[in-house]
Order: C-alpha cells, then structure tokens, then sequence
C-alpha cells in the first residue's frame, strides 16, 4: 500500500488486534474503518479500569534503597541509637 | 550529702541492697539502681507538676502490664531535683539484638495506644514534637551538614489535625525491661499525642537503611496484628511519613551535637542520617 500523502510504502503493524498502516517515510498513519472506535473504545476501558494497587508499603520515598549491608552496623552508635533517647 | 549519695539513700529506704550501681543516660538525668530499687532524678528541664501527672498515670490500673508502675506514686524532691522510684527489671540485652523483643515492645504500644483517655488522670501533651524541636534548636553551627539537618526540619509540612491518644512519646528499645513480662519503662514524655511517633524512631532507623527490613516488618507486623490504632487503614507510611522525617532530623541532629562534642567526625551510622536528611531535602524540593 502507498502513503496517500506523500506515496511512500507503507507497512502493517498489529497491536492488540488493531491493524495500523504507518508509511515509512512520513511515519504517517492510516487506520481501517472501525480502527478508530476500536482505539477509542480501548482508550475508555484503561481509564474506567481500577487504579493499579499502591505497591506494597515498603517504606518512603526519601527512604535508603536497601541492599542489605546491615551486618556491618555493628558500631556502637548503632547499639547506642537503639537503646538511647 | 552530695545528690548521688541521697538517690543511694533513698534507693535503700525503698528496700535496695547492694552497692549502688549509676546509669547515665542522659547528661541531665541520674539514675542509680540498688538491688531491686531504681531512683531517677529527672531534668530539671521537665515539669514537676506535669511528671506527677505521669507517673500517677502510670501507677494507674488501666496501664498495669503495658507500664512499669512506681513505687511511689509521688514525685519527691532531693536537691532541688524532682525524684521518682520504681521497681528494677531487666533490660534489653544489647549484645543479642537478633533477640530483640520488637513484636513485644510492638504490641506493648498498641495496648498503651488503645487506652481510652477518659479512665486515665488528665495528662499533658506527650513530648515527642518537643523533643525535635529542642534537638534542631541546640544547633546553631554553620556547617554544610547541621545547615542541612536545619533545612531538612524547616520545610517539614504541618501535622494533620489528628485526635490525640494516649503515646508514650519516647520510645526505643532501652524502654523496655522485663520483669514477669516485658513492660515500657520512662514516663517522661508521657501524653496526648499522636500516637505514630512511637513508631517513628524505628521507621526512621528503617528509612536510613539501618534497621533491616526484617526487624522492622516484625515491628510493624506485629503493631498492626495487634490492632495498634496509630497507622489507620491502609499504606502504613501515610501516617508514618512525617513523624519519621522529624526523628530522622531530630536523630541526626543528636548526632551532630555528640560528634562535635567529642571533637570528631560522624561514623557511617550517623552519616546514614545526614544522608537521609539530604533525601528529605531533595523530595521537600521536588514537591515545591
């Protein structure tokens, strides 16, 4: 198939079960009849769907990224943060 | 009769034998334990009147097995010093931490939190927002790191309006003895609070990356299993966030104050509080 607007070729992708025709030159897209209200309607149903769960509550957004190097917090400030007002 | 002579006294009148053994915890409170016997001589910063309201509520039933009760239920005077006695326990040991009571001193907070008010003596504000406030006033350097604690406590957003609860206000693992059961210790800061800032401090060492996550989730888990009413429902840190900010501040302010008192630089522990001060700060900004 040719681009209709500046006659390039134009190559068929699918996704999720939408045939879209982009031309490779213009990167132009093309859709069939009824591609549109498919999009549309798929657009409609991710924005009704529940929003995602939180992540699970592993800790704040300024928290440390935790790699699990506490063994060495063996100091004695550490004990003494533990154990002291 | 110098001061720690007439705690030693006082500690004997009380039934302690034995020789006299000194805690210093605190470069403004004294505590000398005999035998059975502890006698404290609080700071001379706190509040007389609002300390025996503290420890009448802890002598009072509704906190029998969350509190340590006194043996008197008054406060004394020695020296000029507001003094009260309680009963010795066991502390937490500090050489076996991978036996560390987490989920008791949890459920411990969860069952104090869940004390109605109403069967309690009036009680002051708990200490906790006190405490930070003091910890960021003492410092008063130019350093690039104590400007940084300053800021990082400066843009701390306001506290939603929460009904307070009963908090004990100061809560870490040297809070804790164990006498039949384990119980929580230091009235101190006893009060009307939020009663999230119990958990702050162990939030806090968490978010530093101090506190493995292991013991943390069993603190945690075990506060929530217990039906702790401080986090209410759902993501945990909603109500976590800003009362383990301030005690991130405030513990790297604490921080600061003894490295540079000793005349030295900050350890890796502490240091991990000044990073995360830096994070806090970077987040304050992104928001603003």
């Amino acid at each position: 198939m040719q681009c209709p607007k500046c006659r390039g070729n134009m190559r068929t992708y699918e996704r999720n079960g939408v045939h879209i025709e982009q031309c490779d030159n213009c990167r132009g897209i093309f859709l069939d009849y009824g591609e549109l209200e498919t999009l549309t309607r798929m657009e409609a149903q991710w924005h009704a769907a529940p929003p995602p769960p939180p992540p699970a509550a592993h800790g704040p957004g300024w928290g440390a990224p935790h790699g699990g190097h506490y063994g060495h917090h063996r100091q004695r400030s550490w004990v003494n943060m533990l154990f002291s007002s | 009769m110098t001061l720690e002579e007439q705690l030693s006294t006082l500690a004997e009148r009380y039934g302690g034998r034995g020789e006299p053994e000194w805690a210093v915890t605190r470069t403004d409170v004294l505590v000398v334990r005999r035998g059975e016997v502890v006698v404290k001589a609080h700071s001379q910063r706190d509040d007389p009147a609002e300390l025996a309201l503290r420890v009448r509520a802890a002598a009072s039933a509704p906190l029998h097995g969350l509190m340590l009760a006194p043996l008197c239920e008054e406060v004394l005077r020695v020296a000029g010093r507001a003094v009260t006695v309680w009963p010795a326990g066991r502390p937490v040991s500090p050489d076996d931490l991978a036996a560390a009571p987490w989920e008791e001193g949890a459920r411990l907070l969860a069952g104090l939190h869940a004390v109605p008010l109403t069967v309690l003596p009036p009680l002051p504000a708990a200490g906790g927002p006190a405490r930070a406030a003091r910890a960021v006033a003492r410092l008063t350097g130019q350093s690039a790191q104590e400007r940084l604690v300053r800021q990082a406590y400066a843009g701390l957003p306001e506290p939603q309006p929460l009904p307070g609860l009963l908090t004990h206000g100061d809560w870490h693992l040297g809070q804790l003895v164990r006498r039949d059961r384990w119980l929580l210790i230091d009235v101190d800061d006893l009060g009307v609070g939020d009663p999230a800032w119990d958990l702050a401090r162990p939030a806090a060492w968490y978010a530093a990356g101090l506190l493995d996550p292991r013991s943390w989730e069993r603190f945690l888990g075990a506060y929530l299993a217990a039906g702790g009413p401080a986090l209410g429902e759902g993501d945990p840190w909603r109500r976590l966030d800003l009362p383990a900010r301030t005690l991130t501040v405030q513990l790297a302010a604490l921080a600061l104050d003894r490295a540079k008192r000793e005349g030295r630089e900050l350890d890796e522990t502490e240091q991990s509080l000044i990073e995360a001060c830096g994070r806090i700060v970077g987040l304050q900004r992104s928001l603003r």
